[in-house]
């Protein structure tokens, strides 16, 4: 069985399954964003924090995500099998980029600009508000593009632990030895990967203020 | 503002003693044995080579630095006790390159700090056209434009206007003019004399060019590897018998002047 006959016959399976890949990579993104970015925040004027942080997210980036999943498992209240498992390393795969790129957008700015913000009796929080978020927001958007991409990759993965999505057939497909079932995962997969970076590249430009 | 202010006569700036390091640097301190006053409505230009420390004698006034020893008064009060949002809000600061926000329009730079300091709308709006026009900005053709959008002399003339945009008593100038071309940087410095003698403003002035402090100040402060080597009225100034007065005037074609 080809590929195209394979998808077509198992379209509304793979609809469903996309549909959860979806809700799974929605949910860690915005719970890793609700996270990373206010901590971003709270880094900017804590140097060595900042250097623990980013030390942290990057730690937790080297693990392979198989081993990720499989370390959660056993683990109470966070652990167990199935999506709120999943949800918790991808939070953890996501996190990174984002921090990494809201800490960077919003301290790598021209000094001229910190120091009149500054000498014009701006307090720091209106300088991180009305400055620095403002001149940051294309670079913290650039993050969460990657950390996007990166979730939706790493979803598939998530379906070793019962948690479904696109990774469904590509677990299958390997069981099968068959590559026309490993592609219906994959090629949906790719294909969001895509959209996403697509939009998320839009988005970004429109929002860059210089 | 302040009722000290009148015991101390017309003194809007005063440095006792300060003196500057920076803790993790060994050597010699940034500023030391700095006493000075500055009075109300005076033009000091702080001149000096790189590195003479004239910058950060310029930033112990706002406060963005601390001096390490001696204290720093504005009207009469200690920088270092009074509110530093407060004290900078009443003190202009014009930086080489503007610093202007570049996600804001002309006209948001300029209204920024009464913005901050709450002013209702119309109000900025009409501050915001004079002082656009004090500077020679026409409102209607730079009010929307971002600083990219501006040649270097207009995004200066947009740093000048919003520092003088809530009215402050004092002015400070980091090299305002040292990244514009000759012919332009003479220009916003005439027009800055001019600007300066309606203004009745103390202003304070850095700068490492001679002629420029010759042109604008009222009074010329030379700082040499942190202290204080001349402090002269500008036509007196080539003559206070100082090396580094002598070094100034050689590099500048005055040798002559200086020895006369």
């Amino acid at each position: 069985m080809s590929v195209l006959e394979f998808m077509v016959s198992h379209r509304v399976e793979i609809l469903e399954a996309t549909m959860a890949h979806l809700f799974l990579v929605a949910v860690s993104m915005a719970i890793a964003i609700l996270i990373g970015v206010p901590l971003g925040m709270l880094l900017v004027k804590q140097k060595e924090l900042r250097a623990v942080a980013l030390g942290f997210a990057s730690v937790l980036q080297t693990i392979p995500s198989l081993a990720l999943f499989g370390f959660l498992i056993p683990l109470p209240f966070l652990g167990g099998i199935g999506t709120r498992t999943a949800v918790i390393a991808l939070i953890l795969y996501a996190l990174l980029p984002i921090l990494r790129n809201t800490v960077v957008g919003l301290t790598n700015l021209d000094p001229a600009v910190l120091e009149a913000a500054e000498a014009m009796g701006m307090t720091e929080l209106q300088i991180l508000v009305k400055v620095r978020f403002p001149l940051a927001l294309s670079v913290i958007l650039a993050g969460i593009r990657t950390a996007t991409i990166i979730t939706i990759g790493v979803a598939t993965i998530a379906a070793a632990i019962g948690a479904g999505g696109l990774g469904t057939f590509i677990f299958r497909g390997v069981a099968m030895v068959s590559d026309a079932v490993i592609l219906a995962g994959a090629i949906p997969a790719a294909l969001l990967a895509l959209a996403a970076d697509a939009a998320l590249g839009l988005l970004e430009r429109r929002l860059k203020v210089v | 503002m302040n009722a000290n202010a009148e015991n101390h006569r017309e003194v809007t700036i005063a440095f006792r003693g300060v003196e500057y390091f920076i803790p993790t640097r060994a050597g010699a301190p940034v500023l030391s044995q700095i006493s000075l006053e500055i009075a109300k409505g005076e033009t000091l230009l702080l001149l000096g080579r790189s590195g003479s420390g004239k910058t950060t004698l310029l930033r112990l006034v706002n406060r963005l630095l601390k001096p390490s020893a001696g204290e720093v008064l504005v009207n009469g009060q200690s920088v270092g006790e009074s509110n530093p949002i407060h004290l900078r809000r009443g003190i202009g600061y014009v930086i080489q390159e503007g610093g202007l926000f570049p996600h804001y329009t002309v006209a948001e730079n300029v209204g920024l700090v009464p913005g901050l300091e709450g002013w209702d709308r119309r109000r900025i709006a009409s501050r915001v056209e004079d002082m656009m026009r004090l500077v020679g900005l026409e409102p209607r053709e730079f009010a929307h434009r971002k600083p990219r959008e501006l040649s270097g002399g207009q995004r200066q003339r947009v740093g000048v206007a919003r520092a003088l945009a809530a009215d402050p008593a004092i002015l400070l100038m980091d090299e305002p003019f040292g990244a514009l071309d000759p012919v332009t940087r003479a220009e916003l410095q005439h027009e800055f004399a001019e600007l300066a003698k309606g203004l009745a403003k103390t202003i304070v002035f850095v700068t490492h060019d001679l002629h420029e402090a010759l042109r604008l100040g009222s009074r010329i402060v030379l700082l040499a590897a942190g202290k204080i080597v001349a402090d002269a009225r500008p036509e007196e100034f080539l003559r206070v018998d100082h090396p580094e007065v002598h070094a100034f005037a050689a590099s500048f074609g005055m040798g002559n002047k200086a020895r006369a």
